[in-house]
């Protein structure tokens, strides 16, 4: 049984995710639930179109659950792809399950579809808040080789509970896109570390864009997400206007710094140049009290 | 894209009853087998759209191979495929079959 969560694919991550054998696939690979797009441009096109959806149990909790895979076109979101993950959210609040957990992993919207890509985007993240209004907590988990960035960044932030590991990234723009933009100079997109340190777990945890850091493994993913699903909680105007506080304060505290090892020194962790290399219990337990959030 | 079809008869059908099955990924250099059950077919038909185009000699020798070693009737095989290369091809072929025919999971 293969443990890391970076190394599975997107159908055994949910396989060994979710409680043994509770699975049950909505328009599963049979369904031939194509892109029309990519058919229409001659392009190979996969029988889920890059995205596993179904309802489960974890930790014997009702849920329904997405699983993107990184590997069809970089998990990049289409028409259908898109639809089914709104659907997927649409459906939790109408059958009241316990939560909605999204293993995302993906480069944004899929160019090749255009404005169809962007609308499904954007539907994903009304999707999500709805559900949150409606109590039903929404989780993500982000551990892939291929990061999650694009308007999926802004997914993945809209959930309640962002779980990663130090291999996942999170941002907007990817580290190439910033670096055809802007130049070298401002973004070296081959700098493995300068990219780790700016959209690695590691800081996204410290900074608190995610909530909970984990080592890439498949049953610690699963045991940080059905905590997160346990704890619950709804997205409310008291909430929203907390979030809005805590980065304002963030803003105010980093916005001057160059480099997140600056921030880290800022927020007095000892030995920020260490942070990279520290262990993900250790870090946690060092740097728990230091965090932006 | 170029779409392939290979049809081979004189199988054995599958013990009892089995579900769909799917393996690999469609992601550069590989592929997606899916394996079903098929009602009305007795044979074991292949479909193949690969975004490789021009090597039908070879996709009908590698589905040839498979047929060799696993002799089965009665199922759709459908393949998606991203460039693959023949020893991939048959390392899914033979994963899909495993999960569809063997006892456990792959």
């Amino acid at each position: 049984m293969m443990q890391s969560y970076y190394e599975a694919t997107a159908r055994e991550r949910l396989a060994a995710i979710v409680d043994a054998g509770s699975l049950r696939e909505i328009l599963p690979p049979p369904a031939r639930t194509l892109s029309p797009h990519l058919m229409a441009l001659d392009l190979p096109t996969a029988f889920d179109d890059g995205v596993i959806i179904g309802s489960a149990t974890l930790a014997g909790l009702p849920i329904l659950a997405a699983a993107q895979e990184g590997g069809f076109m970089g998990g990049a979101v289409g028409e259908v792809h898109g639809a089914k993950i709104a659907g997927l959210l649409a459906r939790a609040v109408a059958t009241r399950v316990a939560g909605v957990v999204l293993l995302l992993e993906t480069g944004g919207v899929r160019l090749q579809e255009a404005n169809a890509g962007l609308i499904a985007v954007s539907e994903i993240i009304r999707a999500i808040c709805a559900t949150r209004v409606a109590g039903i907590p929404v989780v993500a988990a982000i551990g892939g080789q291929y990061g999650c960035f694009g308007g999926m960044g802004i997914a993945a932030s809209c959930c309640g509970t962002v779980v990663m590991s130090e291999e996942g990234r999170l941002g907007l723009s990817g580290p190439e896109v910033i670096e055809t933009a802007h130049g070298v100079d401002e973004f070296d997109s081959r700098d493995r570390a300068l990219v780790w340190r700016t959209v690695g777990g590691k800081h996204r945890y410290l900074l608190g864009d995610a909530q909970v850091l984990v080592d890439d493994r498949l049953d610690a993913f699963r045991d940080a997400l059905a905590a997160a699903l346990r704890a619950g909680g709804r997205l409310d105007l008291a909430a929203l206007e907390r979030e809005h506080a805590m980065l304002a304060r963030r803003l105010d505290a980093y916005g001057t710094c160059r480099d997140a090892e600056e921030i880290w020194r800022a927020m007095g962790i000892e030995a920020p140049q260490d942070v990279p290399m520290l262990p993900t219990d250790v870090l946690v337990a060092a740097c728990k009290s230091r965090r932006a959030a | 894209m170029e779409r392939l079809a290979f049809r081979f008869d004189g199988g054995v059908p599958a013990a009892s009853a089995r579900q769909p099955c799917i393996v690999g990924v469609v992601a550069s250099g590989n592929l997606e087998v899916l394996i079903e059950p098929s009602a009305s077919d007795s044979a074991c038909a292949i479909e193949i759209n690969t975004a490789a185009h021009g090597f039908r000699a070879t996709w009908q020798a590698v589905m040839a191979d498979f047929f060799a070693r696993h002799p089965i009737a009665g199922v759709r095989i459908s393949i998606n495929d991203a460039g693959a290369t023949p020893a991939i091809v048959s390392l899914r072929l033979d994963q899909a079959f495993e999960a569809y025919a063997g006892d456990g999971a792959p």
